[in-house]
């Protein structure tokens, strides 16, 4: 295990005790000429390796060490962006080893959530590969002497084309090393025709470890002197410890101290929640210890938060004045003009994330600074929540990501490395490990918002939509940092909300209030969940009241192929996932495509029996076009999902076989969401506990899926996200088509077994 | 001092008799291919074999395996070796974030054991009991029913493996 010392080693200058000279590839990311700071190398790079960027290292054997500062939680993170330096480095595959990075603000954003990984850094790691070939190339060219454009690299070796005599990587690395960085502008990019790694299923560099149980995810972090903490939290956001008797606690074996965690102020953005620690010598110890703990906490404000009735207040709030996003035409005056009329309220439930692996961090505090090991997804957001909450400069905190098993968003908040510091701060330095039971996990998440929506349309005599208004109700995830949160976001309804793409007149979309009492988080896709499934599920309504193919109503909504402008319609701040809209625009030709890829791949208006029927979905998100058809069997009360088609564009793709995988996995989670999910609350606290009353989708419940990727665009889009929000309305909408009922009102288990 | 083999290797443990298994061969043997998910044998993450029969180590007192043999995923290589059921999930790249495959694998290596060539149905009757959250249950499937059938080697730590000693306190 690194210690801090270790950590901030300068491997460069101790193998060249040179400092003129050196390398650097600075914060912006931009390759820079005369860049000679000093290289941040993570622990995990041997210190004969030179490095030529900070995402780079090359030791005189060969051997090439590619930093990942991105977290892995399933997506394939630390095989995608390797394959797009080492393609262009033109590195031998089987000469990789990926580091994975610590928490550092030179390397940007480390942020791992909102599909971003690829679509932010493809070039940035097409640029460092590039980068460090034109200074082994150069290198080479000196060695013998010859003009650079007479060499070129090929498979990890330096060739000279004319007489063909070749130098290994290893062979150049310290020359290489030496020589001043290239500019941006004096890179040569690969041709996309040439590329070796980018665009295939490259296996990921983890499959091995992962198959013997060789792994360091959080729960595995092992320090030695560590004690193991397990901590009973507040049930009530905004709440407080009133009583506390540890008596029986301290008498079991094992237990060595019983500590608090005071609470933080409200909003307390991703701070520890209030609670009361049991640090034991093992994990069995504390939680047999915490059991035993009897207290009494005081509810607070939000003790009377029950979930059921809240969602009855939100579906009243859609009837009070909202605010107006998006407006365009007269829509009161063509629901008066058409009196054909289609209305339909749709609510999903809270959800929590439940990942296999729960939230879990490993700390030690003392006088040198604080060092945290964590299944973290921003291991920068972990080191500023640590530093601010024990008033420790951020410099001087070091944040090792482990592998995540899952996250889903969930990781992406840091209150378990909080508890963690704020532990090990109390006991002197010790080595604190907090492992969060699945109880914990399920009961103390940011959960992805409740909701409900309102649909209208009017239609015409030939059941053509004529006017359409939607309205969305969700406490927004703002409430972490505002109390004044009681309206959802520009950004929440830039989720699949206000971007609505279908070809109208008369349209108007608004919010309504929504007040929080509980943690509100991110939960993977997230609006996007429940605006997919509420306007897919309304299109479905729509074709049933025409009489027509909810496939060919939904063309018809789509309309002409044409970039959608927003702005055109009253959308003031539209947030396009952080991508300007002159690069991702919003393409009707695009989800015209998935629509009728996957309708054909689904072999759509073929005959199936009584009791079973199609349904269908598409949704844009995170720049990408996912489309979805469903079949269903409906019988005895009971549905069964049989087969899924989905056709995802999200355009270049660095490793198909791991875009495939994350629809398969997009494709279950929005089965979870969409047949059984649901996080109850009473008296402010949430009431399920565990896989057994919180059920995810298991094997059995499994359809035959088939993916299908399309590539509409030369840049990558999203991948992890995408392809969640079409699922559970393509479920829903099949239903009807089997005979079933319409379900508005998510999950499906509490109208049909599942 | 509870007596019990684990991968071969003979180990004599002063802990508590209700520890559950998991937590000592996590804590105090040190093999952390076998993970923790829910504690209540709902997920089957933390699946390990006793007496070759799977069962979830999370909720079985330490007691209970008392000089029983424990097979982990530490154990079903080989030496360098894959098991076939661990060649299969490389070959159909099942793992997302790899950490519910342990369980899965361990579930997988039972099921074939005793049912060389599974049917559908008996891979979910199987397998149902193991929850992963990255929804890889159709890899699953398919790299099951590449390994059934096959004329395989099924290597048995239990018997295969040289007996050692060693004590922990």
């Amino acid at each position: 295990m690194e210690t801090i010392s270790q950590v901030n080693r300068r491997q460069f200058l101790q193998f060249t005790g040179l400092v003129s000279g050196g390398i650097m590839l600075g914060a912006s990311l931009n390759v820079s000429g005369q860049a000679n700071k000093l290289i941040d190398v993570p622990p995990g790079t041997p210190s004969e390796a030179l490095a030529f960027n900070l995402f780079v290292q090359i030791s005189p054997d060969g051997q090439v060490y590619i930093v990942v500062h991105r977290s892995e939680m399933g997506q394939g993170i630390r095989t995608g962006l390797p394959q797009v330096v080492a393609d262009e480095l033109e590195a031998d595959w089987q000469r990789i080893t990926v580091v994975q990075g610590l928490a550092n603000n030179k390397y940007g954003s480390q942020n791992t959530d909102g599909s971003n990984s690829i679509r932010d850094f493809y070039s940035k790691m097409r640029e460092m590969g590039a980068a460090a070939r034109a200074m082994l190339v150069q290198a080479a060219a000196n060695q013998w002497q010859v003009p650079v454009q007479e060499c070129f690299a090929n498979q990890h070796k330096i060739i000279h084309k004319p007489t063909g005599k070749n130098l290994g990587f290893g062979d150049v690395a310290v020359a290489a090393a030496l020589l001043p960085v290239p500019k941006l502008a004096e890179l040569t990019l690969k041709s996309s025709d040439d590329f070796k790694y980018i665009g295939k299923p490259v296996p990921v560099v983890d499959l091995q470890n992962f198959v013997t149980g060789d792994t360091e995810f959080g729960i595995d972090v092992d320090l030695p002197g560590m004690v193991y903490a397990s901590i009973q939290r507040c049930p009530v956001v905004g709440g407080h410890l009133k009583t506390l008797d540890s008596k029986a606690t301290k008498a079991v074996k094992g237990v060595l101290a019983v500590l608090t965690i005071e609470p933080t102020p409200l909003p307390a953005a991703f701070n520890a929640l209030p609670g009361v620690a049991v640090i034991a010598d093992n994990t069995w110890a504390a939680n047999q210890g915490r059991e035993k703990l009897k207290l009494e906490w005081d509810a607070g404000a939000n003790g009377t938060h029950d979930s059921d009735e809240y969602m009855e207040t939100l579906k009243k709030s859609l009837q009070s004045d909202g605010r107006v996003v998006r407006s365009k035409g007269d829509v009161d005056r063509a629901f008066d003009a058409h009196t054909h009329h289609v209305s339909a309220q749709y609510t999903v439930p809270y959800l929590a994330h439940a990942p296999m692996e729960p939230t879990i961090a490993t700390a030690v505090v003392n006088e040198q600074g604080i060092e945290i090991w964590t299944c973290t997804q921003n291991p920068q957001a972990t080191r500023d929540a640590v530093a601010a909450k024990l008033e420790v400069a951020p410099e001087k905190i070091v944040v090792h990501v482990t592998l995540l098993g899952g996250a889903f968003g969930r990781k992406s908040k840091p209150d378990y490395a909080v508890e963690a510091a704020l532990l090990s701060k109390q006991l002197g330095g010790k080595p604190v490990k907090v492992t969060w039971t699945r109880e914990d996990d399920i009961q103390f998440d940011f959960y992805h918002a409740i909701s409900a929506q309102q649909y209208k349309a009017a239609l015409n005599e030939n059941g053509k939509v004529i006017a359409l208004e939607g309205r969305t109700a969700f406490p927004s995830i703002s409430s972490n940092w505002s109390l004044d949160a009681n309206f959802a976001s520009d950004g929440e309804v830039s989720l699949g909300f206000v971007d609505m793409p279908f070809e109208l007149d008369n349209l108007r979309l608004q919010t309504h209030r929504a007040d929080t009492h509980i943690r509100i988080g991110w939960m993977r896709s997230v609006s996007n969940i429940q605006h997919g499934f509420a306007i897919n599920s309304f299109v479905g309504e729509l074709a049933q009241a025409a009489g027509r193919d909810s496939r060919e109503m939904l063309l018809e909504l789509l309309g002409s192929e044409r970039m959608i402008d927003l702005s055109q319609s009253g959308v003031k701040k539209y947030g396009n996932y952080g991508e300007p809209i002159e690069k991702h625009p919003l393409d009707i030709s695009r989800f015209r495509a998935a629509v009728v890829a996957v309708t054909d791949s689904a072999g759509w208006g073929s005959k199936t029996t009584a009791d079973e029927g199609w349904g269908l979905a598409v949704h844009r998100s995170f720049v990408s076009y996912v489309a979805i058809a469903t079949r269903v069997k409906v019988s005895k009360g009971k549905v069964e999902v049989k087969e899924v088609h989905c056709v995802a564009d999200c355009g270049l793709v660095v490793n198909p076989d791991r875009v495939e995988a994350q629809m398969e996995g997009a494709v279950i989670f929005g089965l979870s969401i969409a047949l059984m999910g649901e996080i109850k609350v009473k008296n402010g606290a949430v009431v399920n506990s565990n896989f057994h009353d919180y059920p995810v989708l298991r094997i059995n419940q499994t359809p035959a899926i088939t993916v299908t990727l399309l590539q509409g665009s030369e840049i990558p889009g999203g991948v992890g996200e995408p392809g969640v929000p079409p699922v559970a309305a393509s479920v829903t909408n099949a239903i009807v088509a089997a005979g079933g009922p319409r379900i508005r009102d998510l999950p499906i288990s509490g109208h049909l077994l599942v | 001092m509870i007596n019990i083999t684990v991968n071969g290797q003979a180990q004599a443990l002063d802990v508590a008799a209700d520890t559950p298994l998991l937590w000592v061969i996590r804590e105090q043997l040190g093999l952390t291919g076998t993970k923790f998910g829910c504690g209540i044998a709902q997920c089957g993450a933390c699946t390990v074999h006793l007496n070759g029969t799977p069962i979830r180590s999370c909720v079985t007192p330490l007691a209970a395996a008392a000089g029983a043999h424990i097979t982990t995923i530490e154990g079903i290589a080989n030496n360098d070796k894959l098991h076939p059921v661990q060649e299969a999930w490389v070959a159909e790249q099942v793992p997302q974030c790899g950490y519910c495959q342990s369980g899965q694998i361990m579930s997988a290596v039972a099921l074939l054991r005793d049912n060389a060539n599974p049917s559908d149905q008996d891979i979910d009757q199987a397998m149902s009991g193991n929850v992963c959250r990255c929804g890889m249950y159709g890899r699953i499937r398919k790299a099951i029913k590449t390994v059934a059938g096959s004329p395989v080697q099924m290597y048995n730590p239990e018997t295969d493996a040289e007996s050692q000693e060693v004590q922990h306190g």
